[in-house]
């Protein structure tokens, strides 16, 4: 029998444990032990970026990370982009209202890309939203409306701030 | 009328569980399922001397291992040719696991089933296959040589030889005043949605019954396919397309090995068993497109028309043809675009190789086809001096010429007629949405600051919606409730916006009332399926006859509870009344209580039916003859034959003197598919569709070696474009409707992609001066290029031909 | 594509990280993983063990000086880039770290671990080599510093020993006059290059060339650094520096371009990287 681990971590500001293999991805521990399948699987090599995820605050592909790395820190997954009341967050409603996703697939590691590039850089140039959202794959929208929507998303954010 | 929708860019009705991680995609379904994994042949050609299982039998977790013997009866059996043809005498199909050979790298040999993935692959990895290598047929000239066989029984390598033929070509090529020959080059590239292929599966022994989930663009064909092979009644399967991560023809294909050997295992071990591909597997075991040799002969006169047009495509369909030869049969009817064509001969052979099978992408042999159309074009321009936009236009079917009949046969077995269109107008706004007129200025000003310009055009036709059916059902409850569902599936076209914005047009409610289901045997069990940008028009249509029916319906009872004549009635915000006068009106969901005799008062909206007196006399039945209770309706749209969208794109492009980098400066898009449903959609479809055609012309191909193996099966080294790889792209709307079908609808899934490598290959060579001929164009192909133009003149376009 | 099963460590100092290393011979280190975990999931790599050492904080390090740039073990890419202590100190850092993968890959690979896997086609090892910077590295049996001309092997070889870890690397600070550049061609933005260059000038007090010097990756199986001051002359004649690289390199050809074309874009980068880093040694001999 492969060696167990317990891992405790915290996921949208929840204390969640599992017992898993040291090689189980966090990717798979999101999905398939914490049953948070938002977070999507598109290349399990790092490069599509469908499985982007915040850790601490900062995005990170979570199919090229151990579960037990992840131990003692704070994931955030698109499960908890809303606000507590279900309310979609800016990013959400702007991709929304700008068309900015089609069969959705790799949206949930747009979505986590763009929350945190617009925390550190709220008003982006067309060329730092081009850079931001550069580790990410779609393969239905041509970008133009991802693109569209970071914008959005900036100006609703400001809106609200 | 209530608030328009019909038209208008109403916001997508999926988005909110996709937005919030609610989506439900194929792996999101099934946690406690089984994974199965498959161990894949190494070898693009060998012969399996054995297959030794007993150190997997180890692996912790093990349930089963499965091989071709294990395999009973029909699901044994090759997997099914699903579009025979008569030109396709070769056709031959794989086993759902290899038996005795192996075709190509990929190819199933073992399905193990496990507690986990990792288990499974672990189990997957310590099966020992002996092989006994045989030589590989790899490329489209090697296979022409056909030195060796990919199938011992198809001479030449040789699947299937399609002419399709309108006048005698080579006579009026002879006795045209011009007259080129010219070869062309289109590499391989693939779908690649960013969801892989699955299927999940589960038996339930109590009631001998299977529900099969799977990310196909087919279910009720999946559904069919499976029944067959398990020996089931259609009755006992129920096939669900969950959300699909996107497809884009890749998931047509059907069944794939384990679609069938996924349910097969779980009804034999009465468990529920999941296989969810991943990027490797697609890779090496799903299926690609694009890949053909073209030689071409044109015959034309001194304004640029052709006269005579011969075309010879090889092309490379794998080594399997489960779909049958539908992509030459598009190349070679779709490659005539908008143009009148003196005579036309093509001749399409498709080769068996052994390399993964090929079967429609996005644009489906269109893209193929127009690059050679478009090329033709562009040579001609050069050969004569004159601009590649006029020469175009000289050729084209004029707006008064509909129904125009190209005397071919297209892919629904019909004939090629164009139903509709305006060519001229798609041209003349294309060329003012990129500025063609003044860009010899805006290349000489940037030629004077060293920097390299170049503007390219391309013109196509599409065929759309193609038959034989859809169908669409449509209920509205006791709350109001609108459902609608059609059995074709949905692959992030936003078909619950679409379709809920038909339905609500079509009887007057608002469209949050309105829910669409797509792509589920329970709810609607006949359909064709999601291809050939055919889902608006097929399903849209049916939706709408369908709520046809039941808006005849809901007036009819209105009319009976309101005591008026059903033709003064309309229907705004869902409810019924008397045109003009709201006063006297009844609610949709009140109707929908009148229609059923059979009144439970389950629910107040029940109780208050009772107001009216609607009910028939005493010496009727309760449900007249030949009506129903409830207020739903079924229809189906079944077309003569297909409707044909059409579009012109043109491109500016930089290329680097130096680093012979290629930047697409500006990119124009003019579409026309009829009748906008939602102007948003569409564009967001024309928007994808670019971005894979750059991926095509500038980016994507299939890199095998010799022997058969896939060099770049990985997101690293198959190069789908980022963000930072695709301009910004600018888009323009020209409405011709339909007048085949009543929504007066075309397609729009398809036609972004289609001209792009044409596009650009005219603007390179117009940027550069030297022929292109090939598509992808690297750097290094350029770089290339240039060099073998330095010392071939032959390679260069003539000086002074270079007007725009 | 999953990976295989390993014996896993997560040490929480550097002695149990090195002692857990000797004690497993076959074991990789892992810090931020983005080069090992896909080889992992593609099963091209199967370690006996993995020493996790993103809890051994006191890797987790920065530290500018005057001399130069000593960055730790489990200092991630992004960081680095965003120094602009680092910056100041060593400019080439920044302009090479922009163009390592995607902003989401730097945000969890680590510097050193890029230079530990020694993959020629990356940045960070022709950034140290061209600046002529060290490898520090740990084992049980004790510590010693490795010049980046020892410390690429070959392709993915690295003068590390089994148990060995490479605890920090040093990048040494610009001298004075000195300019600096980085240039590569990838095929989509974030990909390995084709061809890349991290260009050193450094002018004299006459601001005359005194010194040119450039850094390749991905033309061959190790960085590549050559010196170029003697081809480019005191007056900077970067096209035949230029030259004189296509004569000396001989790249490979992969499926993404061919070795006439590697040659001749590396002709072209190097001429673009010196004239910048030429401009920008001018800029700061004239501050």
């Amino acid at each position: 029998m492969e060696e167990s681990f317990e891992v405790a971590l915290t996921v949208n500001g929840t204390h969640r444990t599992a017992r898993v293999p040291a090689r189980r991805l966090l990717s798979d521990l999101l999905r398939h032990d914490l049953g948070l399948t938002g977070t999507h699987v598109g290349c399990e090599h790092g490069v599509c970026g469908c499985c982007t995820v915040l850790l601490d605050g900062e995005p990170v592909r979570s199919c090229l990370m151990f579960a037990v790395t992840a131990a003692g820190h704070e994931v955030t997954t698109v499960e908890g982009l809303a606000a507590e009341d279900g309310t979609p967050s800016p990013v959400q409603r702007a991709f929304r209202d700008c068309h900015g996703l089609q069969c959705g697939f790799c949206t949930p590691g747009f979505l986590c890309t763009v929350t945190a590039l617009l925390r550190e850089t709220p008003h982006p140039t067309e060329d730092q939203v081009l850079e931001g959202i550069s580790g990410n794959l779609c393969r239905c929208t041509g970008y133009q409306n991802i693109v569209k929507s970071v914008h959005r998303a900036a100006d609703l954010l400001s809106e609200e701030s | 009328m209530g608030t328009r929708v019909f038209g208008e860019p109403v916001k997508r009705r999926e988005d909110g569980r996709l937005l919030t991680g609610r989506g439900r995609f194929l792996d999101d379904l099934g946690r406690d399922a089984l994974a199965a994994a498959f161990a894949r042949s190494p070898h693009a050609h060998a012969r399996i001397a054995d297959i030794d299982v007993s150190e997997a039998l180890d692996v912790d977790g093990l349930v089963a291992i499965y091989t071709w013997e294990d395999l009973p009866g029909r699901v044994g059996e090759p997997l099914p040719l699903l579009i025979p043809h008569p030109a396709l005498t070769h056709g031959r199909t794989g086993y759902p696991l290899a038996r005795d050979v192996v075709r190509h790298v990929g190819e199933p040999v073992a399905m193990v089933v496990a507690r986990d993935r990792y288990l499974a692959e672990d189990a997957a990895e310590r099966i020992r296959v002996e092989y006994e290598p045989l030589p590989a047929v790899v490329g489209i000239e090697t296979a022409s040589r056909a030195e060796h066989l990919v199938h011992d029984d198809v001479p030449g390598n040789v699947g299937a030889v399609l002419v399709q033929e309108n006048g005698d070509a080579p006579a009026a090529i002879e006795a045209a005043p011009h007259v080129l020959e010219f070869s062309l080059s289109i590499e391989r590239s693939a779908s690649m949605p960013l969801e892989g292929r699955g299927v999940y599966a589960r038996w339930d022994a109590d009631d001998g019954s299977l529900r099969v989930y799977s990310s196909t663009q087919a279910s009720t064909s999946v559904r069919a396919a499976i029944a067959a092979r398990l020996g089931l009644p259609n009755g006992k399967v129920e096939v669900v397309a969950p959300d699909v991560g996107g497809g884009f023809g890749v998931k047509i294909v059907h069944p794939w090995p384990e679609e069938v050997l996924v349910p097969w295992a779980a009804r034999l071990l009465d468990r529920e068993i999941k296989w969810t591909e991943d990027r490797r597997e697609h890779f090496v075991a799903a299926a690609h497109e694009r890949g053909q040799l073209q030689d071409v002969r044109v015959g034309f006169d001194d304004e640029g028309r052709v006269l005579g047009l011969d075309v010879r495509i090889r092309h490379d369909h794998g080594a399997y043809t489960p779909y049958g030869i539908i992509i030459p049969i598009v190349t070679s009817t779709q490659l005539l675009g908008p143009y009148r064509i003196g005579a036309y001969r093509a001749e399409v052979v498709s080769l068996y190789t052994n390399t993964l099978i090929v079967t429609p992408y996005r644009g489906a042999g269109r893209p193929q086809g127009v690059f050679c159309m478009e090329r033709t074009m562009d040579r001609i321009a050069r050969h004569l001096g004159r601009d590649r936009a006029d020469v175009r236009a000289a050729n084209f079917i004029q707006p008064d010429e509909f129904p125009y009949d190209q005397g071919l046969t297209f892919q629904d077995g019909r004939p090629l007629i164009y139903d509709s269109g305006d060519y001229p107008e798609l041209l003349r706004k294309a060329r003012e949405l990129i500025g063609w007129d003044g860009f010899g200025a805006e290349r000489s000003a940037a030629a004077a600051r060293g920097r390299r310009l170049g503007i390219g055009l391309g013109v196509y036709v599409e065929g759309t919606g193609v038959g034989p059916y859809e169908g669409g059902h449509v209920e509205i409850d006791t709350a109001g409730r609108v459902h609608v569902s059609t059995g074709l599936t949905s692959q992030g076209q936003s078909h619950e916006t679409v379709f809920a914005q038909i339905a609500a047009a079509e009887l007057g409610v608002p469209i949050g009332d309105v829910q669409v289901t797509t792509g589920d045997t329970r709810r609607f069990g006949y359909a064709v399926g999601t291809f050939a940008s055919r889902a608006a028009v097929m399903s849209g249509n049916a939706i709408a006859l369908a709520c046809r029916k039941v808006r005849d319906k809901a007036l009819r009872i209105a009319g009976e509870a309101l005591e008026a004549d059903p033709r003064d009635l309309d229907i705004t915000d869902g409810v019924v009344h008397v045109r003009g006068d709201m006063s006297a009106s009844v609610p949709l969901r009140t109707v929908a209580v009148l229609s059923n005799p059979l009144r439970y008062a389950f629910d107040e909206e029940a109780a208050a039916a009772t107001q009216f007196a609607v009910g028939r006399p005493a010496t009727e039945p309760p449900v007249a003859s030949g009506d129903e209770p409830g207020l739903e309706g079924r229809d189906y749209y079944s077309p003569v034959r297909s409707t044909f969208a059409a579009g012109a794109h043109a491109a500016i492009v930089e290329v680097d003197p130096d680093t012979a980098e290629i930047a697409i400066l500006r990119y124009a898009v003019v579409h026309d598919c009829g009748r906008l449903i939602n102007p948003m959609v569409v564009e967001g479809q024309i928007h994808g569709g670019v971005a894979q055609g750059v991926g095509g012309a500038l980016y994507e191909r299939m890199v095998y070696d010799e022997s058969g193996q896939l060099l770049n099966a990985s997101f690293m080294d198959f190069l789908m474009p980022y963000a930072t790889e695709i301009p910004r792209i600018e888009t323009d709307h020209l409405e011709t409707p339909s007048p085949l079908n009543p929504l007066g609808i075309k397609g729009a899934g398809e036609a972004g992609v289609i001209p792009v490598s044409a596009v650009i290959a005219s603007a390179v060579e117009d940027a550069e001066g030297v022929r292109v001929d090939a598509m992808p164009l690297s750097p290094d192909a350029l770089y290339t290029l240039r060099e073998r133009a330095a010392q071939d003149p032959s390679l260069r376009v003539p000086e002074g031909a270079r007007i725009v | 594509m999953k990976p295989p099963p390993f014996g896993y460590h997560a040490p929480a100092s550097l002695g149990e990280a090195l002692d857990a290393l000797a004690a497993a011979p076959g074991g990789k280190v892992l810090a931020g993983g983005q080069s090992l975990i896909p080889l992992l999931n593609m099963r091209l790599a199967a370690p006996s063990d993995l020493v996790d050492i993103n809890r051994v904080a006191e890797l987790d390090t920065l530290h500018v000086r005057d001399d130069g740039v000593r960055v730790g073990a489990l200092a991630r890419h992004a960081r680095v880039e965003r120094s602009a202590a680092a910056a100041a100190v060593q400019p080439l850092l920044g302009q090479a770290l922009r163009h390592v993968a995607h902003p989401v890959i730097r945000n969890r690979g680590t510097v050193v671990g890029s230079l530990a896997h020694a993959d020629p086609a990356a940045e960070m090892p022709a950034v140290l080599a061209v600046l002529g910077g060290t490898v520090e590295a740990a084992s049980a049996r004790g510590r010693r510093t490795i010049p980046a001309a020892d410390f690429f092997l070959g392709p993915l070889e690295s003068a590390l020993d089994p148990g060995e870890l490479a605890v920090a690397a040093f990048f040494p600070a610009a001298p004075p006059r000195t300019g600096t550049a980085f240039a590569e061609t990838a095929r989509r933005h974030g990909d390995y290059a084709l061809s890349g260059v991290a260009a050193v000038v450094s002018l004299d007090e006459d601001l005359r060339v005194g010194d040119a010097r450039a850094g390749y990756l991905g033309i061959a199986g190790t960085p590549l650094v050559l010196d170029l001051t003697e081809a480019a002359g005191h007056h900077g004649d970067w096209a035949a520096a230029a030259a004189h690289v296509r004569e000396r390199i001989d790249p490979e050809p992969d499926i993404h371009a061919g070795a006439a074309y590697r040659r001749h874009l590396t002709g072209v980068l190097t001429e673009r990287a010196l004239n910048a880093a030429a401009a920008d040694a001018l800029r700061k001999a004239e501050d």
